[in-house]
């Protein structure tokens, strides 16, 4: 497989989470919480993945982007041990076999999936006791996560008493009940209206800064952008690309918006031969060479610059560039039908 | 939340043991905690009770309607030989005696005719002796005439013998037992604990086929083998099954022994059983209640783990039930082979039955009413016991590949063995 794989150091000039204020270890001294080199797995002769690489530092928030059926949750199963992959290696920790610190790996499915007759703070305490919570332990932590998150008046009620929501929060709370050092999510955004996601958010970061590594798929590319450090495109089981968000941006030269006065003239040879016209204004990559001899050669040829503005490319245009146009067509369109999911 | 605090004093993962208590707990808590366990317990009592109730109106009906008395139709002098005579011999005959009863109508009636009598259906006798004691005549159906024409011949022997009876007394020497007498006696007790066992666990076992649809449908599944391993999944869910079934099989007991205490001659006078005529097994009763309790789990573990590899096979309720037929039918097929060898000790057939794991329990069951060695018990146990870890071994890979759809290169393989990644470059850093 024809990798570009990047470690999230790589040319990153600013990550989110520095962004966001939060002190960041530089990724190249940091531990690999997962490694997975050239994951295979096929379904019943069909290549799910195909050759997935990964390296996902301690403490990262890291995405799996990709359209339905890319290969994203096969991906993350092979991580976690549920399905061993038919080539490859994966380490967890730098351990082969992830049940082995089953206690340090909190993980929510893509189908959330609880007992229904099962109480909220029960079914909480469960999930901890499957990580090597006890019981009572596992109660009080539950409790004290319900009060939390405002759902304290739903402890006693049954599962299938809750609604949609709440009962994705109790899951998402056994999730974390253990206090695991990595997290996984398939698809958490999925489902969730507009506020719970932003909950969700929060809590992706709140983790992140208590260097807990937080590893989840979306098809929906703000979620990633938003989040992330890293991400790993995937698209037909493959991954393009694997590395840091700010690389993967960077990888399209920025944009040029041009207004000027002056329809025609000879200053429109002085333009690279991508610019197409938007409207009023004109469109193209950032020459090589920069923008001063350009803005020059505008100037002299009487163009009449009414404004110039410079815009780096976002994940959208970087995943485009990347897994190219019709993964991403089926992107846009899984994340219009899970908006339309979560409004009904 | 200081996420890495507790981590790094706890161990990195639960033993396989632990995993599966965690799941034990949660699913016989579940079920215990069910308004249908308790249908479930109730059910079996039901068909007892209404059993009960129906055979003892059935036996009253019965007791009424099939007499065992036999009319006198003879002079009143004959009748009054006969009925001494009776009285004489039933010190040492009693039940093969009939009852004897003069026929009212015949002793006001010289022209008696009693075959017109019997034909008419009048009166409540098997049969109505007639003529003299030197030349009794006996009416009746075929089947009387069979039963009682041997006792009327030898009462009438008896009344006419000018002496009274004087019977020799034997005199009785009693051994405590013989090998014939007692092989014979102790089969019957072999043969009904094997029944036991398999009615328990047909009952008992078929619950299991279904525990793992809930987790399926739920999704649950995802769960719990992203956590533990599926073999802790299997064993816990089928520890917690077996703990149920001992619930029900206790409170059933329960029930039992109280019906037994309070009714006890009226189910023998109905059944015609009587436990305390059991004979003895060849192990005494303790171990041998032991050994049953002890090779019922076995017999549960055995099948349950077969019938939860089966099961999880089924993705709905409605496929457990059409697996649950031919499940039954294995069963069956299995017990027949246990009870068919009881009567073949030390044959090669035998010893099939109780090398073949499913078999086996029940087998060494009727083996601890025959025999009373018991090193065959304990190496027995151990083979039981590593069929049921081999079961779940197998049951819980194939559910991995065949549901979870894992599979290929399993654990990462170490040193020579390790198979290079395709295109195994070294990733960039």
């Amino acid at each position: 497989m024809a990798v570009s794989e990047q470690n999230l150091s790589g040319n990153r000039p600013r990550s989110h989470n520095q962004a966001a204020g939060f002190t960041a270890i530089p990724a190249d001294a940091r531990p690999l919480a997962i490694e997975a080199r050239g994951l295979v797995k096929s379904f019943d002769g069909t290549r799910a993945v195909d050759g997935v690489d990964i390296s996902v530092p301690e403490g990262a928030i890291y995405g799996i982007l990709g359209p339905n059926g890319a290969g994203k949750t096969t991906t993350l199963r092979m991580l976690l041990g549920i399905i061993d992959p038919d080539e490859g290696v994966r380490r967890v920790f730098g351990h082969d076999r992830p049940h082995d610190i089953g206690r340090l790996i909190g993980y929510l499915p893509e189908e959330r999936g609880l007992y229904p007759s099962m109480k909220a703070i029960e079914a909480i305490a469960f999930m901890g006791a499957l990580r090597g919570l006890s019981l009572k332990e596992g109660r009080a932590r539950g409790a004290e996560l319900l009060e939390r998150h405002r759902l304290g008046h739903a402890a006693g009620r049954q599962i299938r008493q809750l609604s949609k929501g709440m009962a994705q929060t109790v899951q998402l709370l056994g999730t974390l009940v253990h206090r695991p050092r990595l997290v996984v999510l398939d698809e958490p955004f999925s489902g969730l209206d507009a506020i719970n996601q932003g909950k969700l958010e929060l809590m992706i970061r709140a983790l992140a800064e208590d260097g807990v590594t937080v590893i989840f798929s979306t098809h929906v590319i703000h979620h990633a952008e938003r989040l992330c450090e890293g991400v790993a495109i995937i698209a037909g089981g493959k991954v393009p690309y694997a590395g840091s968000v700010e690389a993967a941006r960077d990888r399209i030269p920025a944009q040029v918006r041009l207004e000027t006065r002056a329809r025609e003239g000879a200053w429109l040879s002085a333009l690279p031969k991508e610019a197409r016209r938007n409207g009023d204004f004109l469109q193209f990559p950032l020459p090589e060479a920069g923008v001063e001899p350009l803005l020059r050669q505008l100037i002299e040829g009487e163009a009449g610059i009414l404004s110039l503005s410079i815009e780096r490319a976002g994940l959208h245009d970087a995943f485009v560039a990347i897994a190219g146009e019709a993964a991403a067509r089926q992107l846009e369109a899984d994340s219009a039908a899970n908006l339309g999911e979560t409004r009904a | 939340m200081t996420p890495t605090d507790a981590s790094a004093a706890i161990r990195p993962r639960l033993s396989a043991l632990e995993a599966a208590w965690v799941i034990a707990r949660r699913d016989f808590l579940a079920v215990l905690f069910s308004r249908a366990f308790l249908f479930f317990l109730l059910g079996p009592l039901f068909p007892v009770i209404v059993g009960g109730l129906a055979g003892s109106i059935g036996g009253q009906v019965q007791r009424e309607a099939v007499s065992s008395e036999v009319g006198l139709a003879m002079s009143a002098g004959d009748n009054a030989a006969l009925l001494a005579a009776s009285q004489r011999l039933a010190p040492q005959l009693g039940g093969a005696l009939p009852v004897l009863r003069q026929v009212p109508e015949a002793a006001s009636d010289p022209g008696f005719d009693a075959r017109a009598f019997m034909e008419a259906r009048r009166g409540n006798y098997a049969a109505i002796v007639t003529g003299s004691l030197a030349a009794p005549e006996l009416v009746g159906t075929e089947g009387q005439l069979r039963r009682w024409s041997g006792p009327v011949s030898l009462l009438a022997g008896s009344a006419l013998s000018a002496e009274p009876a004087t019977l020799p007394r034997v005199s009785k020497l009693a051994v405590a037992t013989s090998a014939a007498s007692e092989r014979s006696t102790r089969i019957q007790t072999a043969q009904l604990a094997q029944m036991l066992l398999f009615l328990l666990t047909m009952l008992l076992a078929g619950m299991v086929l279904s525990n793992l649809v809930e987790e399926k449908a739920n999704k649950i599944i995802e769960i719990l083998a992203a956590a533990i391993p599926m073999d802790a999944v299997f064993m816990g869910k089928l520890f917690a099954m077996l703990g149920v079934s001992f619930v029900g099989i206790g409170v059933w007991g329960l029930a039992a022994w109280g019906m037994w205490s309070i009714g006890s001659e009226a189910i023998i006078a109905v059944t015609g059983f009587d436990l305390a005529r059991l004979p003895a097994p060849a192990v005494g009763w303790p171990l041998f209640i032991v050994l049953g309790v002890v090779y019922f789990a076995m017999a549960y573990l055995l099948l349950g783990a077969l019938f939860l590899t089966i099961g999880a096979m089924a993705n709905t309720v409605r496929e457990v039930q059409t697996l649950s037929m031919p499940v039954t039918m294995m069963q069956l097929m299995v017990f027949f082979l246990a009870a068919y060898t009881i009567k073949q000790p030390g044959s090669g057939l035998e010893l099939a039955a109780i090398a073949f794991p499913l078999s086996s329990p029940f087998a060494m069951l009727a083996r601890a009413a025959l025999d009373a060695t018991l090193w065959t018990h304990a190496a027995a146990l151990a083979w039981q016991a590593l069929a049921v870890l081999a079961l779940v071994k197998g049951g819980s890979l194939l559910f991995r590949k065949r549901v979870m759809k894992s599979g290929g290169a399993g654990r990462a393989r170490k040193g020579w063995m390790r198979r290079p990644p395709r295109n195994a470059a070294e990733p960039a850093e």
